[in-house]
């Protein structure tokens, strides 16, 4: 084995044998699962109240479709200007107002119908309304159309309702978020794992330092190696934590559901929209659903083997930029409270890579501040994997955008890595100082 | 060849700091050497550079004849002044790993281990941590696995500092007959005093530059300065004979002891010709001492300094 290879070994086994290490591998998924199991408890209890919606119906289409089944009723509203309408809705205290305005036809008359609430309203009764519609326009343009499943799905897809607010604005609702929360699922994860597992390699650094072992080791290896083993060896480690962590949780919540038969799709349903792969699973076991099929569909449309294979190289290439910064802080501080005013600044571009990217992508996948970020080599490995699941090329992202960013993300971590690797080299055989910016910048000259 | 290390003309500097100046030397196989000189004076920088841990700015380092490089690593061993172990790492394996690092293999390392572990004593630590052992425990096992691949070269900084006086002189007899085996040993310190004794060679380091280098037995030699103690026994008061002796002689100090009857004085001659002070006190009294002052290291030091600030 080489010198590099005795370095990773021991840095990986130092770190899983570590207590805290393994007392945090095996009661995350517990932790974890506990919350879900509570949350999705807490959803099926919020969710069990009977909501009544009034409905004024001005069309002559739709008239002996409204059902009450076990979550909702239907008030069916005669004679009442809209206004009105929405008055006695807000003063019998019903949930919301279905409003359909006259129209010669059904695809007139949804497109123009509007449900009335007091806050956002809930999916589980705009997913309710919707497939109303929806199976009455299907019948409809079937029949128009001919039967085709292409044609069926093509036809699913195309309607949503327009959601307003009592005040008049639109809400809106769109798959982007869902990919980009995928995307961002997959994003958040690199961040996770940067700060993590990044704080270990420097804490790792700092230990060798106050333990005065560093100049021990460097005797024998170079400094280099020492750092590069170190950050692969703990990011080996915390490889193996999180694949326990995925594999145990799943596992977990596979024989809960099993046992307890709770229905995570409830869950996934009332949530304003499904989070991340793990969302997108739970949906297909729950696809009788006409609307979580359209879903379902979306997440399949995803590139996955691109999103996957990129997350692979920008996991990797951020990944080994932060965490080599985080060695070169170790190095230069002799203990953990003299990191916070060089954490800060690392922190930093990641909050702004999630936020940024939660707010710009969401809104435009291909707008000048998401592209922007998505190129900057510090934030590129979150908010280019949230525009990603939108594919490449049209309608998604360009692919010279996707390879500008791999390429700035490589330039950046060549440098980086080096300019990390002096300070480091340097740093470790510095003691007693609390150094500065200014001395950090002299010592890339030595 | 003679020497296993020979450093040329070796200047190291960080940014506008010169941490060292210009230094050559030459250090022979099968010696222990001394490198001495007061704290920051370049010490263990010209050690780092040795171990590859820093690289000079300018100059030439020949390990063995041949110019320093990554291979020689597996043939020095380094105890550095700050030094320590992984705290919470088991002993053996943390000892196998230093000497794997070294590049022992792992069988090899493991029969020398046991080798060493019983002849200092530590049998049983194996299992534990380091956390768990006491002090000079841990600096037994420091120096197992600075010793334990057998190189050719072994240097230590500071190497007695932190150790108790028991495991000083373990560590001392230890040193000795490694030397003895035919190790070449260099001593970093800047208490030249605590190894004096065992140095053959030396040189001084001052403010990053060598200031003297050389065998210490001739270093000594040169720098006596015919400086000689004498002890006499007398009957009466001692300064009559003193100033009459002070006419002839340069006293340099003197003491009297009324009780002791004992007259001491230290002399400078002009040359090692000792002959005539000692056909003088003779005629005067008994001479129950008379011995020529050796300068120390640190002596030597201070004198060279104090003459180089003079001439500089």
């Amino acid at each position: 084995m080489g010198k590099l290879g005795l370095i990773i070994k021991r840095e990986y086994l130092a770190k899983v044998r570590n207590k805290s290490f393994i007392i945090m591998t095996f009661l995350s998924p517990i932790l974890i699962v506990g919350m879900i199991v509570l949350i999705a408890y807490l959803t099926e209890i919020n969710d069990s109240e009977k909501r009544i919606i009034s409905v004024l119906n001005e069309s002559e289409f739709l008239s002996k479709e409204f059902e009450p089944t076990e979550s909702m009723s239907y008030v069916l509203f005669r004679d009442l200007t809209l206004q009105e309408a929405k008055d006695s809705t807000v003063s019998l205290g019903y949930y919301g107002l279905l409003y359909l305005p006259k129209g010669m036809d059904l695809e007139n008359v949804a497109e123009s119908s509007y449900l009335f609430t007091k806050d956002n309203p809930n999916t589980s009764v705009t997913q309710r309304i919707e497939s109303i519609f929806q199976k009455q326009l299907l019948q409809k343009r079937l029949g128009k159309l001919g039967v085709s499943s292409e044609q069926f799905s093509d036809i699913e897809a195309q309607f949503e309702i327009n959601l307003a607010a009592f005040s008049g604005e639109k809400s809106i609702k769109g798959i982007n978020e869902i990919k980009a929360f995928i995307g961002g699922g997959f994003g958040y994860a690199i961040m996770m794992f940067i700060i993590i597992y990044g704080g270990f390699v420097m804490r790792s650094v700092i230990e060798e330092k106050t333990s005065r072992i560093i100049e021990v080791i460097i005797s024998s290896v170079k400094p280099f190696q020492l750092m590069l083993g170190k950050i692969i060896g703990t990011s080996l480690a915390g490889i193996t934590q999180f694949t326990i962590w995925i594999l145990s949780a799943s596992l977990l919540l596979f024989l809960i559901a099993l046992f307890f038969g709770i229905d995570f799709g409830v869950m996934d349903a009332n949530a304003s929209m499904p989070r991340g792969p793990i969302g997108g699973v739970a949906q297909f076991s729950n696809s009788l659903d006409s609307d979580t099929m359209l879903y379902a569909n979306e997440i399949l449309n995803i590139p996955w083997m691109l999103l996957i294979s990129s997350f692979l190289i920008y996991f990797v290439l951020g990944y080994l930029i932060y965490s080599s910064i985080y060695a070169a802080i170790g190095a230069a501080v002799d203990n953990e409270t003299d990191t916070q005013q060089f954490i800060f600044p690392i922190i930093l571009p990641l909050m702004l890579g999630i936020y940024v990217g939660f707010f710009s992508v969401f809104s435009n996948p291909n707008g000048p501040i998401a592209v922007g970020f998505s190129l900057f080599p510090l934030t590129s490995p979150i908010v280019m994997l949230m525009r990603l699941p939108g594919g490449i090329g049209e309608g998604g992202v360009p692919l010279w955008q996707l390879l500008l960013s791999i390429g700035l993300l490589i330039v950046t971590f060549l440098g980086i890595v080096s300019l990390a690797a002096k300070i480091y080299r340097v740093g470790i055989l510095m003691y007693g100082k609390r150094p500065t910016y200014k001395e950090l910048f002299k010592w890339l000259r030595y | 060849m003679d020497n296993i290390l020979v450093a040329k003309n070796v200047s190291k500097s960080y940014g506008n700091y010169t941490a060292l100046s210009n230094i050559s030397l030459e250090i022979p196989k099968n010696c222990i050497y001394g490198l001495l000189g007061p704290n920051g004076a370049g010490k263990t920088t010209f050690i780092r550079i040795i171990n590859q841990i820093t690289y000079q700015d300018k100059g030439e380092v020949l390990f063995n004849g041949q110019p320093l490089a990554p291979e020689h690593i597996s043939h020095i061993g380094y105890l550095p002044e700050e030094r320590g172990l992984y705290k919470s790492m088991k002993v053996g394996e943390q000892a196998l790993y230093l000497a794997q690092l070294k590049g022992l293999s792992k069988q090899d390392a493991k029969k020398r281990l046991k080798f060493w572990f019983e002849r200092l004593n530590i049998g049983d630590w194996w299992n534990k941590k380091i956390q768990e052992l006491s002090k000079g425990m841990a600096q037994k096992i420091q120096f197992i696995v600075t010793v334990l691949h057998e190189p050719k070269l072994l240097i230590f900084d500071e190497p007695f500092s932190g150790f108790d006086p028991i495991n000083a002189n373990i560590i001392k007899d230890e040193i000795l007959q490694l030397k003895d085996k035919g190790t070449s040993i260099i001593f970093s310190t800047h208490r030249m005093e605590s190894v004096e004794e065992l140095c053959e060679y030396i040189a001084l380091i001052h403010k990053s530059e060598k200031i003297l280098d050389g065998k210490l037995s001739e270093i000594k030699k040169e720098y006596k300065n015919n400086i000689f103690k004498i002890g006499l026994e007398i009957e009466q008061n001692g300064d009559a004979l003193l100033k009459q002796l002070e006419e002839k002689f340069n006293i340099l100090s003197s003491s009297f002891d009324f009780q002791e009857k004992q007259l001491d004085f230290t002399v400078q001659l002009p040359s090692n010709n000792t002959r005539d002070v000692l056909l003088e006190i003779s005629k005067q009294a008994n001479v129950n001492r008379f011995e020529e002052t050796i300068p120390s290291a640190n002596d030597i030091f201070i004198q060279t300094v104090n003459n180089k600030e003079d001439n500089g």
